[in-house]
C-alpha cells in the first residue's frame, strides 16, 4: 500500500521531477508491494524496503532545507559557522553518496564551491559530493568555469574541480557548450599546476575542428619547455588521429596510462552512477574487442601487435592535395573519425561519412567495423583486408618456418581473433580459404588444431570438387593417421561446415528473385557440392568406424554429423537429400549403446519426413522441378527401414539383404535370431527390459523376456520413453502404425 | 682447401668450414618439389567477376605448388630497357646488395604526391628517431627524403613506374658544400606484373618488388611509413634453392660480351657442429658451354633443362670429389649478370639483363603475395 503512497511523497520533494532513483526506487515499490500481496502476513516493521524508503523521504526533506541554506543565505552562513554548516554538509553528503544528487543540486553547490564562499576545506567537500544522480546538466559546468576567471578559488580548489570534471565528463548531458570553451582550457595549459588536468580534459573534448596549427604549435613549445610528458604526448596523439597531416608523432611501444587516475576519488559512486544510467543508454559492450586484448610483442617492424591499431585512414586529407592547405582540414569536419565511433547507433548516422581505417587489417578488432565491411561491397576495402590478411597469416604460420614454435601462442591467439570475427559475420575470409589451401598440406595435424579446424569449417561455399585435391584430401591423410579424438574433431568440423554452407545456401536462394527458368545450373551445381561433401564425410566415417573398431565416441560425433545431414530438404529448404551410408546404418544400428539406437531412430525419423515432404512437393509441382529425387535415394531409405522395422518391431529381420541358411544359425546356436534384434533383446535395449520388469514385478526372481508382448509390449514402449529415448518415440510414431500390434 | 681441375670444365673447388654454426634457412620449410599445375579442366565455378573473385582463382590455381610453376621461361633479351631510361640512376642500381621485399598492392597511392610523401616521411622518420616526441610536420630536421620515379625500369606499358626513395643526410653546416650522403636507399618496381595488376581495381598501385640498401633499421622505419599509408603489407622475399637453380641457368644463358666474374655456386651442407660451405666456381664460358649443350628451345629455358644443367654440374663434382651436391643445399649463385643469395639479397651487375632479372624477382614476389 505505501506503493501508491511513494509517489506522492516524492512529488513534494526537492527534487521530484529530477530524482534520480525514482524508476528504480518505484520499481522497488512495485516488488515490495508484491511481496507484501503474496504474503500478507508480513507486519509492516519487518519489512525493510519500507524503513529505506522512509529514510529517503527524511533525507529529501533535510537535503531541501540544506540546499535552501547553500542557495539563499550566503551571509548568514558566515556567521553562524560551523555547526549548521557542517549540519548542512554532512545532509548532502549523505544524499549524494547514496543516491547521488539532481542536476539542480549539482548547479547550486557547484556555484557554492567556486565562488569562494566558504573556505578550501568546505570547498573540498563540497566538490568531492558532487556526485550525479544520473546526469548533469551543461550550463552548470559552464557557469562553473566562469567562476574559474573570476579568480575567487584557490589553485587546490581550481585542481579539484578539473579532476571532477574529468572524472564526471561521460555525464553530462550535453559538451557542444563546453566545447566552446576550449580556446579557454587551452589557454590554461600555461598553468603548470593545472597542465595535466587540462590536458585529461582536452583529450576528452577536442574535435577535429579544435585542432588548428597553431594550437599545435603551442604543444609543441610546452613539449620542448616540460620534456616529454605522458599528458602532452596523449594530447598531441589526438590531434595526431584528427589530422595526422600537422604533426608527426610517434608513441611509445606499450602505451602508457597518460593520465593519472583523476577519477579515483569517486570510483564507486561513479559505478553506482553508470549501473544507474544503464538502463538510459546500453551499450554492446560484449562485443568489443578492444586493442587491448591483443598482447604487446616485441616485433621487428610492426611494433605493437600482429593487428595494426586503428587509426583513421589519412587518405582524404593527405594524398588528394599537392599542396597542404592548412584551413582545409578544419573544413573537412563532415566525416567521423573512427576513435570516435563508440557506439551502433553512431554507425548508422555517420555510414556515408565514416572515415575508414588506415589499416584495413584493425577492423578485425572492432565490432562495429566489421558491421560495417559486412554491408558494403567496396571490392577495394575486400581487397585490401583479403591483401592484409594472407600475407599476415603467411608470416605468421608458424609451421611454415623452423624454429617459430615460440611464437605458436601468438599465432593461436590471432587465429582466435580471426575466428571471432568469422563468428561474428557468419562468413569467412577468403584469405583464410587461401591459407588453408597452402597451409594445409604442411600443417601436422597438431599445431593450433583447434583453430585450424574452425578456420575449416568457416570456408565459404565453393566447388567441391575443386576444392577435393587442395583441401579435403590432405584432411583425409591426417584423419586416417590420427587418433580418436582427432577424427571426432574433424567430423565435428565438417559438420559446422555443412551447416555455414547449407546456411549459406538456403540464404542465397532466397535472396534470389523466383524465376520461372528452369532451376538455374547453379543451384543444381550447389546441391552436388553438397552432395559430394556429404558423401566425402560418409566416406570418412565408414573408414574411421573400421580402423576405430566401431568406437561409440566417433559414432556419436558421425550422427551428429548426419543428423544435420538429414535435414537438408525441411530445416534449409535446399532441394537435397543424401541418405549415410550403409556401413554407418549398420554399425549404429548393431549398437551396444541405447543413444546411439536412440540418436539412429531420430535420423531416420528426420530422413522419413524430408522424403515425404520432398515425394508430395515434387507430386504438386511436377512440371515446375527438374531436381527431382532419384528413385534410388527412396529404395535405399525403404530397405533401410524395412530392416529396421524389421529388427526392432515385427521381429523379421533381413528379410531381404542378409541371410543364413539355418544350419548356419543353428551351428551358432541362435536358433531364436529372429526376435533377438527387436526391441526387447537388442543388445543396447536388454538393460531397459530387465528393469522394465522388475519394475512391473519387483517381487519376481527369474525374469521372463518373452513375456514382454501385447499389452504388456505397449506399457514397455512406454516405459522406453519415459527413458528419454525420445529419437526411438519419434521413428516408432512416424514409421510404424502401432494400431496393428495393438 | 682450393684445387684446379683439369678435364672438360675449368672448375674450382673450395671448401669453408664456416666458424659460426648457420641456422637453417627460416624460410627454407616449405619447399618442396615442384610439382605440375593442377589440371586446367576444373570448372571455373567463378565467372571471374571482380578483382577479388579473380585474384581468388588464380588462388585457388596455383595452391598446391610452393613455387612459381610455368614450365618454361624466356631468356632474358638485351635492350629490355625502355628508351626513356635514366642510365645515371639505372648505373646506381647495379653493383649494390639489395635486400629483397614482396609488397602487396598500395593503396591510393599517387605519383603526382611525391613530394608530399617526402615530406610526411621525413618527419615520420625524425619523430621515430626521437622515440615519444612529437614534431612539427616540415620542421627541419637533419636528414631528407627523396622520393622520385626511376623511368622506364618496367617490362610493358601497362606496369606502373618504378620509384625510388633516399634518405640523405643534410650537410652539418650549410657551409659545406659537399654532396648529400645516401644513408639508405630503396625502390620499389613492377616489371611485367601483368598477372598481378589483372586482379587489383584501380585504387591499387602494384608494385610487388621491393629492394633496399642500407641499415635494416631504417628500413623498417620506411617500410611501416608506407604500411600505415597505403595499407600494405612487406614480406621478406627469400629465394629457394629451386628458383636459384632457375637463375643460374638463365643468367648462364645470356649472352654477354665479356664476362666479368666466374659463375660460382656455394653449396651449403647442413652438417654439425658446424655447417660446411662448398664454393664451385667455373670459368662463365665452361658454364655456358654446358648450358649450350642442355638447351633445345631456342629463347626459352624449360625445367628440364634447368634440372639438366644442374644435375649435370653435381655429376661432374660427384665425379671428382664423391661428394653428392644433391644431398646439399644451394644457397647462392653468382653470375657476370647477377648474384643471389637465398636470403633474399641479390646483386645485379650487368646493366643489358636488369630487366631481365627484375622480371623473374617481380615474378617471385607476385607468387609470395598471391
Amino acid at each position: 500500500m505505501h506503493a501508491v503512497m511513494m509517489p506522492q511523497k516524492t512529488g513534494k520533494n526537492y527534487q521530484a521531477q529530477n530524482r534520480p532513483s525514482q524508476g528504480s526506487s518505484s520499481y522497488q515499490t512495485n516488488l515490495s508491494a508484491c511481496e507484501v500481496k503474496q504474503k500478507p502476513s508480513d507486519s509492516k516493521e519487518n519489512n525493510p524496503m519500507q524503513d529505506d524508503e522512509h529514510a529517503d523521504d527524511q533525507d529529501g526533506d533535510v537535503l531541501q532545507i540544506a540546499m535552501e541554506y547553500f542557495e539563499k543565505d550566503p551571509i548568514r552562513s558566515l556567521r553562524s559557522k560551523d555547526k549548521i554548516l557542517e549540519k548542512h554538509l554532512i545532509t548532502v553528503e549523505n544524499v549524494a553518496w547514496k543516491n547521488g544528487l539532481a542536476p539542480e543540486t549539482i548547479d547550486i553547490l557547484l556555484n557554492v564551491a567556486l565562488s569562494g564562499r566558504f573556505g578550501n576545506a568546505v570547498n573540498t567537500r563540497i566538490l568531492k559530493c558532487l556526485i550525479p544522480a544520473t546526469l548533469i546538466s551543461e550550463d552548470s559546468v559552464v557557469k562553473a568555469v566562469s567562476w574559474l576567471c573570476v579568480g575567487k578559488c584557490s589553485g587546490s580548489t581550481k585542481v579539484l574541480f578539473y579532476r571532477w570534471l574529468i572524472a564526471m565528463f561521460d555525464f553530462i548531458d550535453h559538451k557542444e557548450q563546453i566545447n566552446l570553451l576550449y580556446g579557454f582550457f587551452f589557454a590554461s595549459l600555461q598553468d603548470d599546476v593545472l597542465c595535466p588536468y587540462v590536458c585529461h580534459l582536452l583529450y576528452l573534448l577536442t574535435k577535429k575542428e579544435n585542432v588548428k596549427p597553431f594550437r599545435v604549435r603551442k604543444l609543441l613549445d610546452l613539449q620542448a619547455k616540460m620534456g616529454m610528458q605522458p599528458h602532452l604526448q596523449a594530447l598531441l596523439s589526438v590531434y595526431k588521429f584528427f589530422v595526422p597531416t600537422l604533426i608527426s608523432v610517434s608513441l611509445p611501444v606499450r602505451k602508457k596510462i597518460y593520465f593519472k587516475n583523476s577519477e579515483n576519488l569517486w570510483k564507486t559512486a561513479l559505478l553506482a552512477v553508470r549501473q544507474r544510467n544503464q538502463g538510459l543508454c546500453p551499450e554492446p559492450r560484449k562485443l568489443m574487442l578492444g586493442p587491448a586484448n591483443i598482447r604487446p610483442l616485441k616485433r621487428k617492424w610492426n611494433s605493437h601487435s600482429i593487428i595494426p591499431v586503428l587509426n583513421s585512414s589519412s587518405h582524404t586529407t593527405e594524398c588528394g592535395k599537392k599542396e597542404m592547405n592548412l584551413s582545409e582540414y578544419l573544413s573537412s569536419s563532415g566525416s567521423l573519425p573512427l576513435e570516435q565511433l563508440q557506439r551502433f547507433p553512431q554507425l548508422l548516422e555517420n555510414i556515408h561519412c565514416l572515415e575508414l581505417p588506415s589499416q584495413m587489417g584493425s577492423v578485425l578488432n572492432n565490432s562495429l567495423l566489421l558491421h560495417y565491411i559486412n554491408c558494403i561491397r567496396d571490392e577495394s576495402v575486400l581487397l585490401r583486408l583479403y591483401h592484409w590478411l594472407s600475407q599476415t597469416l603467411q608470416e605468421e604460420c608458424v609451421w611454415y618456418k623452423v624454429n617459430n614454435y615460440e611464437n605458436g601462442k601468438e599465432f593461436a591467439s590471432f587465429l582466435d581473433t580471426i575466428i571471432r570475427a568469422e563468428s561474428f559475420l557468419h562468413e569467412g575470409f577468403y584469405s583464410c580459404e587461401a591459407f588453408l589451401y597452402k597451409s594445409l598440406p604442411l600443417w601436422d595435424g597438431f599445431c593450433c588444431r583447434s583453430q585450424v579446424l574452425q578456420l575449416v569449417s568457416w570456408i565459404p561455399f565453393n566447388n567441391f570438387s575443386e576444392m577435393k585435391p587442395l583441401l579435403f584430401d590432405h584432411l583425409a591423410h591426417l584423419f586416417f593417421t590420427s587418433t580418436i579424438y582427432f577424427k571426432c574433431s574433424i567430423i565435428e568440423s565438417l559438420k559446422e561446415l555443412l551447416q555455414n554452407w547449407l546456411l549459406w545456401l538456403s540464404k542465397d536462394i532466397h535472396v534470389k528473385p523466383v524465376t520461372d527458368s528452369p532451376l538455374d545450373t547453379s543451384l543444381c551445381e550447389s546441391m552436388n557440392s553438397v552432395f559430394k561433401l556429404v558423401h566425402y564425410v560418409g566416406w570418412l566415417s565408414t573408414i574411421g568406424m573400421r580402423l576405430e573398431s566401431n568406437s561409440t565416441f566417433l559414432m556419436h560425433f558421425i550422427l551428429d554429423f548426419f543428423e544435420t545431414a538429414c535435414d537438408i530438404y525441411l530445416i534449409y529448404n535446399l532441394p537435397l537429400v543424401v541418405l549415410f551410408p550403409r556401413a554407418i546404418f549398420y554399425s549404429a544400428l548393431f549398437t551396444l549403446d541405447a543413444s546411439i539406437l536412440n540418436q539412429l531412430c531420430y535420423i531416420m525419423h528426420r530422413y522419413h519426413k524430408n522424403l515425404t515432404a520432398a515425394k508430395k512437393n515434387e507430386l504438386i509441382q511436377k512440371a515446375k522441378s527438374k531436381l527431382s529425387f532419384s528413385s534410388k535415394t527412396y529404395k535405399e531409405f525403404n530397405c533401410c527401414l524395412t530392416t529396421m522395422v524389421g529388427c526392432l518391431w515385427t521381429s523379421k529381420p533381413f528379410k531381404k539383404g542378409i541371410r543364413f541358411s539355418p544350419e548356419t544359425l543353428e551351428k551358432l546356436g541362435v536358433e531364436e535370431h529372429k526376435r533377438s534384434l527387436n526391441l526387447v533383446y537388442h543388445s543396447s535395449l536388454l538393460g531397459y527390459a530387465v528393469s522394465f520388469l522388475l519394475q512391473e514385478t519387483p517381487e519376481e526372481k527369474t525374469i521372463n523376456l518373452s513375456s514382454i508382448q501385447g499389452k504388456k509390449w505397449n506399457l514397455y514402449l512406454d516405459y522406453l520413453f519415459s527413458e528419454e529415448l525420445q529419437g526411438l518415440k519419434l521413428f516408432i510414431e512416424s514409421c510404424i502404425r502401432r494400431s496393428s500390434v495393438s | 682447401m682450393r684445387s684446379a681441375l683439369g678435364g672438360g670444365l675449368g672448375l674450382q673447388l673450395e671448401l669453408h668450414f664456416s666458424a659460426m654454426q648457420k641456422t637453417m634457412d627460416p624460410y627454407d620449410a616449405p619447399e618442396s618439389t615442384p610439382r605440375q599445375h593442377p589440371s586446367c579442366s576444373l570448372k571455373e565455378y567463378f565467372l571471374a567477376a571482380t578483382p577479388l573473385q579473380r585474384r581468388l582463382e588464380s588462388v585457388r590455381k596455383q595452391a598446391t605448388s610452393f613455387v612459381p610453376t610455368p614450365p618454361r621461361r624466356r631468356i632474358p633479351q638485351r635492350s629490355q630497357l625502355q628508351e626513356d631510361v635514366d642510365p645515371q640512376k639505372v648505373a646506381f642500381l647495379l653493383h649494390k646488395q639489395w635486400t629483397l621485399y614482396s609488397l602487396t598492392p598500395l593503396y591510393k597511392f599517387s605519383y603526382t604526391n611525391l613530394k608530399e610523401y617526402s615530406r610526411l616521411l621525413s618527419a615520420f622518420i625524425t619523430a621515430e628517431k626521437q622515440k615519444g616526441l612529437a614534431v612539427e610536420v616540415g620542421e627541419d630536421c637533419n636528414i631528407k627524403v627523396v622520393f622520385s620515379t626511376l623511368l622506364g625500369v618496367k617490362g610493358t606499358q601497362s606496369d606502373p613506374e618504378a620509384v625510388l626513395v633516399q634518405i640523405l643526410s643534410k650537410p652539418q653546416l650549410p657551409s659545406e658544400d659537399r654532396e648529400a650522403k645516401a644513408l639508405w636507399t630503396g625502390w620499389f618496381c613492377c616489371v611485367f606484373g601483368d598477372g598481378l595488376l589483372e586482379t587489383v581495381s584501380e585504387d591499387f598501385t602494384c608494385l610487388p618488388l621491393f629492394l633496399a640498401n642500407g641499415a635494416e633499421s631504417n628500413t623498417a622505419i620506411i617500410g611501416t611509413w608506407f604500411q600505415k599509408t597505403f595499407d600494405c603489407y612487406f614480406s621478406p622475399l627469400a629465394i629457394n634453392a629451386f628458383n636459384l637453380s632457375w637463375m643460374a641457368a638463365m643468367w648462364t644463358a645470356c649472352k654477354m660480351d665479356r664476362y666479368v666474374a666466374a659463375t660460382e655456386f656455394l653449396w651449403s651442407v647442413p652438417c654439425s657442429p658446424q655447417s660446411l660451405d662448398i664454393s664451385y666456381a667455373i670459368h662463365p664460358e665452361d658454364a655456358k658451354a654446358l648450358w649450350d649443350s642442355v638447351h633445345r628451345t631456342p629463347g626459352e629455358v624449360t625445367q628440364e633443362e634447368v634440372d639438366l644443367f644442374m644435375d649435370c654440374l653435381s655429376s661432374h663434382f660427384y665425379r671428382h670429389f664423391r661428394i653428392h651436391l644433391s644431398a646439399t643445399r644451394l644457397v647462392r649463385v653468382s653470375t657476370s649478370v647477377a648474384s643471389a643469395h637465398t636470403d633474399g639479397k641479390i646483386k645485379i651487375i650487368c646493366h643489358k639483363y636488369l630487366i631481365g632479372v627484375l622480371a623473374y624477382l617481380t615474378e617471385l614476389a607476385i607468387f609470395q603475395i598471391e
